[in-house]
């Protein structure tokens, strides 16, 4: 079964203020039963001071959800509200000393309730932002709502996209086949027909920050790209140089046999389509010449 | 204290007498079959035998009805795949909404490619409607695959009939059974069924060996091409020390075929019958008068599967649970869905599987672990009250994305 840390497992066979606190006057109430997880948090929270005086919860729900609400109670006993606000789904996690990805979704769980309890208190209406829709992604708890929401709203056309934005697909690669699927019936609406191509399979395993991760790959894949490029060029007596790279824009130096004749553009073209194949995306390519540069 | 162990319809433990019939043919008997030399030339008749041995315990009419694979999986693919490409001109699959993956999977992805799949759905205790069964059959059913036990509550489905009525359209049949192989007599040589799916991990016998039956004279394209092996309907060099302990697990699991139905089911009862007068809250799913004999399926209300699963490990008991959370998936298992079980007794379904090595302590153990497991779970739960479930729970506890 699952890889749980001691701590997990201490407070999923010790969990700390389990059931209700009497005289609570916030509650929250989070979690889909259909998904087998629901929580509920209640709080006494010193009208004066803001501060909680006591948490307690009632979960329905796998060992780490037990564990995550434990934890979150812990966490928040003695913070006023606006620091609990603060507290993060990976500061339960890291509180537990970690869990496994597929289970993360516990400490999302658990920040939710928070939120809900002090919204509750301060008599505001509190709204999720879950989307409910089929899980795709399991390693990160990506449901296909939201991939079908990022492909539209971004145009997004491979399945190393879809990664970079939603992180789904990029831990063990099985829904790679689901997010093709979605990738063909979206980009169908905007007429336009899914190519894979051998690559597309190939997205990138995350370990951490996403959007980080996708510049700092895209800047791998383009110096590669360039590198692979270059002998073709030597052949001719001409050659390039990258310059800088930010976000998708790319400068360049032509040199030699390339630069400056008319074959320039004409080569241009060639790189830049040359990355756009690598990378999957759009990259423009800004010639800079060395008059320009010094 | 000695671990108890009830997850026997996820796998079993190799009897000893299937691992001391294989070991020779890891390190003496090592050779190819295929080869001439001395190194391998016992194994041709080892093999001859093994089949005999399955043939015998599913009542084959033939021994060259058996084909070795490397596991029920593959049998249940090889057997679809087959019916599907031998009859290109139908279009149509019939199988119910409780299969195991190996089938469910397979089928929703020739969905996608264009087949019409019809999943026959289940009542509230998992049997199946033969009417709707029987309007759904045509001249455009290929293959109608259907279980013949149920691997989380070890209902039975009526397969001999429903073989026959396939018959009729000219449909291929297909069941697999996997789950019910060595649990109840089964007679091939006197029913319509055209092909079945053995697993050998469910029986005692190692993880990796599985066994298509292919009746004599049906039409059948193999999944996997290459050498000459199992006549050529399924290459690959043989699995010959796990295909010799596979047919020495059909044999053992013939001679405790009694003991099974008998004995196991016994212990079976008095579990249930001993949660179920403790517990308060808690039913057993599936259909309790046609079921195979050691499988109980428990829906424990208002709390999640996985819990009880964790605090059974730490007394020593193994189970299984159709939850949600032990599978990696948010949704409850699909065969609890279908019947129609609330999402709140869903969750907490565990599934205590046992075996002939299943002894009358180790159901004691379990009746008593159980009841106080169950009581600390709902004393953490939203919908449970001081002594029962809270009034209205759907009221009562209605968190905000449910
Ligand atoms: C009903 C049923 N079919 C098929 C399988 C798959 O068998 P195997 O693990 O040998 O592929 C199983 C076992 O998990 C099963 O219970």
């Amino acid at each position: 079964m699952w890889e749980y840390s001691d701590k997990v497992q201490d407070h999923f066979f010790n969990p700390r203020n389990a059931g209700a606190v009497t005289e609570a006057n916030a509650t929250g109430d989070v979690g889909s039963i259909s998904c087998g997880d629901a929580l509920r948090l209640t709080l006494k929270v010193d009208p004066e001071t803001e501060v909680i005086l006591d948490a307690g919860f009632q979960t329905f729900g796998c060992g780490s959800a037990i564990a995550s609400s434990s934890a979150l109670t812990e966490i928040v006993k003695g913070m006023t509200l606006d620091d609990a606000l603060k507290v993060t789904n990976q500061d339960i996690a890291d509180y537990l000393d970690g869990l496994p990805p597929e289970k993360m979704h516990c400490s999302v769980m658990g920040r939710e309730a928070l939120a809900a309890a002090i919204a509750n208190y301060r008599g505001e209406e509190w709204k999720d932002d879950h989307e409910e829709g089929a899980l795709v992604c399991k390693c990160f708890a990506v449901d296909a709502v939201l991939i079908e929401d990022t492909i539209r709203a971004n145009n997004l056309s491979t399945v190393q996209e879809v990664t970079h934005f939603t992180k789904a697909g990029g831990g063990c690669a099985a829904c790679h086949e689901g997010i093709e699927e979605i990738l063909t019936r979206v980009m169908a609406e905007r007429g336009e027909a899914y190519a894979a191509g051998k690559a597309a399979a190939n997205a990138p395993v995350l370990t951490t920050d996403p959007e980080k991760l996708a510049a700092a790959k895209r800047m791998q894949t383009i110096l590669a790209a360039i590198e692979a490029i270059r002998p073709n060029l030597r052949r001719d007596h001409g050659d390039i140089e990258v310059l800088d790279i930010e976000g998708k824009t790319v400068k360049v130096r032509l040199v030699g046999a390339c630069s400056g004749c008319q074959m320039e553009a004409v080569t241009l073209a060639g790189v830049q389509q040359k990355l756009m194949e690598a990378t999957g995306e759009f990259i423009r390519l800004v010639p800079v010449h060395a008059a320009a540069h010094a | 204290m000695q671990p108890v162990y009830l997850d026997n319809n996820a796998t079993t433990r190799v009897d000893p007498l299937v691992v001391e019939a294989m070991l020779p043919y890891f390190t003496e008997q090592f050779g190819n079959p295929s080869s001439l030399h001395a190194f391998g030339n016992k194994v041709g008749a080892a093999l001859k035998k093994a089949r005999e041995q399955v043939a015998a315990l599913i009542g084959a009419a033939h021994d060259s009805e058996i084909i070795f694979t490397s596991c029920g999986t593959e049998s249940d693919s090889t057997a679809i795949l087959s019916a599907l490409e031998c009859q290109p001109e139908r279009k149509e699959i019939i199988t119910t909404a409780v299969e195991h993956p190996a089938v469910l999977t397979l089928v929703g992805h020739l969905e996608k490619k264009g087949y019409t799949v019809h999943r026959l759905a289940v009542d509230g205790k998992g049997r199946l409607d033969l009417d709707a069964y029987k309007a759904l059959l045509s001249e455009n059913t290929a293959v109608v695959s259907v279980m013949w036990a149920n691997n989380e509550t070890g209902t039975l489905f009526p397969v001999v009939e429903m073989a026959a009525m396939a018959q009729e359209v000219g449909a291929m049949f297909h069941t697999d059974a996997v789950q019910a192989v060595g649990k109840v007599a089964i007679d091939l040589k006197n029913t319509a069924i055209d092909m079945l799916s053995i697993s050998g991990h469910k029986l005692h016998a190692p993880k990796g060996v599985g066994v298509l039956y292919l009746k004599r004279g049906v039409r059948y394209r193999p999944l996997l091409r290459g050498g000459h092996q199992e006549r050529g309907r399924r290459a690959g060099t043989e699995n010959v020390a796990s295909i010799i302990g596979l047919g020495v697990a059909c044999e053992l699991a013939q001679q405790y075929m009694e003991h099974e139905n008998t004995a196991v089911k016994a212990l079976r009862d008095r579990l249930e019958a001993g949660i179920l007068a403790a517990v308060p809250n808690c039913f057993v799913t599936g259909n309790p008068d046609d079921r195979l004999p050691n499988t109980a399926n428990i829906a424990f209300e208002y709390i999640e599967g996985e819990g009880i699963l964790l605090q059974l490990n730490k007394l020593g008991i193994a189970a299984s649970s159709g939850s949600a959370c032990t599978s990696g998936s948010l949704e409850p298992s699909h065969v609890m869905k279908a019947m129609g079980i609330p999402y709140t007794a869903a969750h907490g379904t565990v599934r205590f599987s046992l075996s002939r090595e299943t002894t009358a302590e180790d159901i004691e153990r379990v009746i008593e672990a159980v009841p106080p497991i169950v009581a600390r779970l709902r004393k953490l739960s939203p919908y449970w009250g001081e002594n029962g479930p809270v009034e209205n729970p759907d009221q009562a506890f209605a968190p905000v994305y449910a």
